[in-house]
């Protein structure tokens, strides 16, 4: 495409044609401020609806000779000669005005608000040194709506359309619309229903890219508070494998750097009694899916086989594909077969009633909320998994509790629930879990180990939301596999497997893009989200090359596990408390 | 939604519906069929007398699209009610050139007599509802009110009660 120049407060920018002023500007370092616009707010999709007119910038020679104001983000430079102002008066006002009719129609408990200290609108009240609003009118009263994972107040939307471009055309859920109009507008659900009647499956997309405090997950953290300080509770942890890559960074860690040992230390010092890895329960399910996966093919039956450690696919297919139910693998998810082992083998092993041993998760998701408070997951009145916090809400507990990751030495995970290997840590990046059930196939067909460089199948690593491989696991025996992340790609992947259910033997699918790391209960991502993404994803995989053991079979306290308590994988021990079933949940 | 649980008459009308859509070759592998929409809803109103969920729910799966995506349309155009309307449906016009000319003094009256507010639910034996709309394009006979369509010009809130009763007396 021709190159135009366009002159932005003075400066000369040579850019393509069609691009924005905001792109022109970001490439000479001029901040236009934003706020409905997000360039990414999953898998690449942008969201620039220029609803909020804060990115106001006074133009000329877009229409005519005349100076006009026109929103940054939208506004593409098509030809020579176009002249930009970002902070001449009458711009700078005109962002004012907006930002102050914006706050005075916004619920202004910001104190109090889950969202204190990384508002995007608070940033804007911040940079443009608002002290007072000087217009003054009604306010919304929409009642919260909330569930056990996610909530909403809308209160506080700036309608910036983020959640529903995310909803719809990322996720293709749909669970999200604009309702109303004029000062009654809001994003709703189908008859503003509550969200846990409608086809949301608490992927929380929707809260990693709202601005605002008006779509939060919904915290037990005072629970947990209550459980760790209760003498009378046995209170143990468990993290799952994406959190160690993203913690740090609040804690002036490089981004995707794996904190592990300061993670476990930080953990110790809030005062759980033991802190575990839902990495040995990783382990777990890929001996139990991986012979899962063997009977499948050796049987030909029920394939191809999916992945079911992600709650909000599993959501997602109860939701949508009610007659694919047969094919994911009926294992339970690593947090719950964390949760199973831990209240019967673990309860068992130190003489502690189930009743006062609780067992907390730090998941990168909002949907393991849900997950959890699922009733099969409950057995006379004792949870398996009880409280479920994020990595955003554990930062807050360490914050809350005075600790810094950054001044703590690394300690190690406690036994025997702590013990893992490579393959379990990869399952918080798209490709993961295949490739660990992979590795560990290969050894439950040919007896041997793989070795060497083909112990990494490179062919499903990677971001991208749908990736294909023909992968060999034994002499003369192949299997197609696919891996896709985001619940679109799910869609497009899950169309196919209906047309033809002989194109794929075993599909891996995660419900956020890019996986784990890119969760809904994530630290928020400011800035490139693809680039934050490959630098979690390099910290996983670099975790995993770093570890003595790299295959699931390998871990010792796994195979300990069945020598003392399940038998053998795929016994009937074993498919009681480790495997689950699913139900239609059709809903549009 | 299950065959028993509807009587026939809905059933009736959900199938008139369906007729309609089918007759609209719609083609569902293009997006553009969500282009359908509102006149498929329009049709439905025309058969239902408003648009309940169920009736959203029925249109989202016929356009195999998400029931969400069918209320927001449904709660952004003022034509389209989720209310059921009464046997007779009384606007009163509100527009500028009725509302100077007391328009509002008839509406409330029609209000009075008829215990309803505007814009919710219809009277309790379901004869009459009432609803307030913006200019119906008859300016020259301000103030304006319609029942079922028809339209009543120079109304005084005494004439407007007259012409209720009218239809109170043809039930």
């Amino acid at each position: 495409m021709a190159n135009v120049t366009v002159t932005i407060n003075g400066l000369a920018v040579s850019v393509p044609a069609g691009t924005t002023i905001l792109e022109a500007a970001n490439k000479v370092n001029i901040h236009i401020p934003t706020l409905c616009y997000c360039p990414d707010v999953g898998g690449g999709e942008p969201n620039k609806p220029a609803s909020c007119r804060l990115c106001l910038v006074e133009a000329t020679g877009i229409r005519g000779p005349r100076a006009i104001l026109v929103p940054a983000c939208a506004t593409p430079i098509e030809r020579d000669g176009i002249v930009v102002s970002t902070n001449s008066l009458r711009a700078m006002k005109s962002r004012r005005t907006v930002l102050e009719l914006l706050l005075s129609d916004h619920s202004g408990n910001c104190l109090t608000c889950a969202k204190n200290g990384e508002c995007e609108l608070q940033k804007l009240a911040q940079e443009f040194g608002i002290r007072e609003v000087s217009y003054q009118g009604v306010q919304n009263d929409f009642p919260t709506d909330t569930s056990t994972a996610i909530m909403r107040d809308l209160n506080k939307c700036v309608m910036c359309r983020r959640c529903e471009t995310v909803c719809n055309k990322v996720q293709t859920v749909g669970a999200l619309t604009g309702n109303g109009r004029g000062f009654a507008a809001k994003v709703g659900t189908a008859s503003m229903i509550p969200l846990a009647d409608t086809s949301c499956t608490f992927c929380g997309q929707c809260v990693n890219v709202c601005p605002v405090g008006a779509i939060t997950g919904v915290s037990y953290v005072k629970k947990v508070w209550s459980a760790i300080c209760d003498p009378s509770k046995t209170v143990i942890v468990q993290t799952a494998p994406a959190v160690r890559v993203a913690v740090g960074q609040e804690f002036g860690f490089k981004a995707g750097e794996a904190v592990t040992g300061k993670l476990v230390a930080g953990l110790k010092a809030l005062g759980f009694d033991k802190v575990f890895d839902t990495d040995f329960s990783a382990d777990l399910t890929i001996m139990e899916e991986g012979t899962e996966l063997v009977n499948r093919v050796k049987e030909g039956k029920n394939l191809p086989i999916l992945t079911s450690c992600c709650p909000g696919w599993i959501n997602f297919l109860e939701h949508h594909y009610p007659d694919l139910l047969d094919i994911p693998s009926s294992c339970k998810s690593p947090q719950q077969m964390f949760g199973a082992v831990a209240k019967t083998y673990y309860a068992q092993k130190i003489g502690v009633d189930p009743k006062d041993l609780i067992v907390v998760s730090i998941m990168p998701c909002q949907a393991k909320k849900y997950e959890a408070g699922r009733p099969e997951f409950e057995h006379d009145g004792v949870k398996d998994v009880d409280y479920v916090v994020t990595t955003r809400e554990l930062v807050r507990m360490f914050r809350e509790g005075g600790i810094n990751l950054a001044n703590l030495e690394d300690a190690e995970f406690d036994n025997p629930l702590g013990e893992s290997t490579g393959a379990a840590v990869i399952f918080g990046v798209t490709g993961g879990v295949l490739e660990a059930a992979l590795r560990s196939v290969y050894w439950m067909l040919n007896g041997k180990n793989l070795e060497g460089d083909a112990i990494n199948f490179r062919a499903v690593r990677g971001l991208d939301g749908v990736k294909e491989a023909k992968v060999d696991v034994a002499p003369g025996v192949s299997v197609n596999v696919a891996v896709c992340s985001g619940l679109g790609n799910a869609r497009k992947v899950l169309d196919m497997v209906r047309e033809d259910r002989n194109r794929f033997q075993a599909i891996e699918i995660m419900a956020c893009p890019g996986g784990c790391i890119n969760g809904g209960g994530q630290p928020y991502i400011n800035g490139d989200r693809k680039a934050a993404l490959a630098a979690r994803m390099e910290g996983i995989y670099a975790e995993d090359a770093g570890k003595e053991k790299r295959l699931s079979h390998e871990n010792a306290d796994v195979k300990k596990l069945y020598e003392e308590f399940l038998g053998e994988p795929g016994s009937e021990k074993a498919h009681h408390l480790l495997h689950t079933h699913y139900c239609s949940n059709a809903r549009d | 939604m299950c065959e028993k649980c509807i009587s026939s008459a809905a059933a009736e009308k959900f199938a008139e519906l369906d007729a309609f859509i089918a007759g609209l070759n719609l083609d569902m592998s293009s997006d553009r069929r969500r282009g359908s929409l509102i006149q498929i809803l329009h049709k439905a109103q025309h058969i239902f007398g408003y648009l309940p969920r169920e009736v959203q729910k029925h249109v989202a799966q016929k356009l195999a699209i998400p029931e969400a995506a069918v209320s927001g349309v449904v709660s952004f155009y003022n034509y389209f009610t989720t209310k059921p309307k009464g046997k007779y449906v009384v606007d009163v016009c509100l527009g500028t050139a009725c509302y100077v000319k007391g328009a509002e003094g008839v509406l409330r009256e029609i209000e009075r007599v008829l215990g309803v507010q505007a814009d919710t639910d219809p009277t309790p034996d379901g004869l009459f509802s009432v609803s307030a709309l913006r200019c119906v394009g008859a300016c020259g006979l301000a103030p304006v009110m319609m029942v079922n369509g028809k339209v009543y010009g120079k109304v005084t809130p005494a004439k407007a009660v007259e012409i209720i009763k009218e239809y109170q007396q043809k039930g």
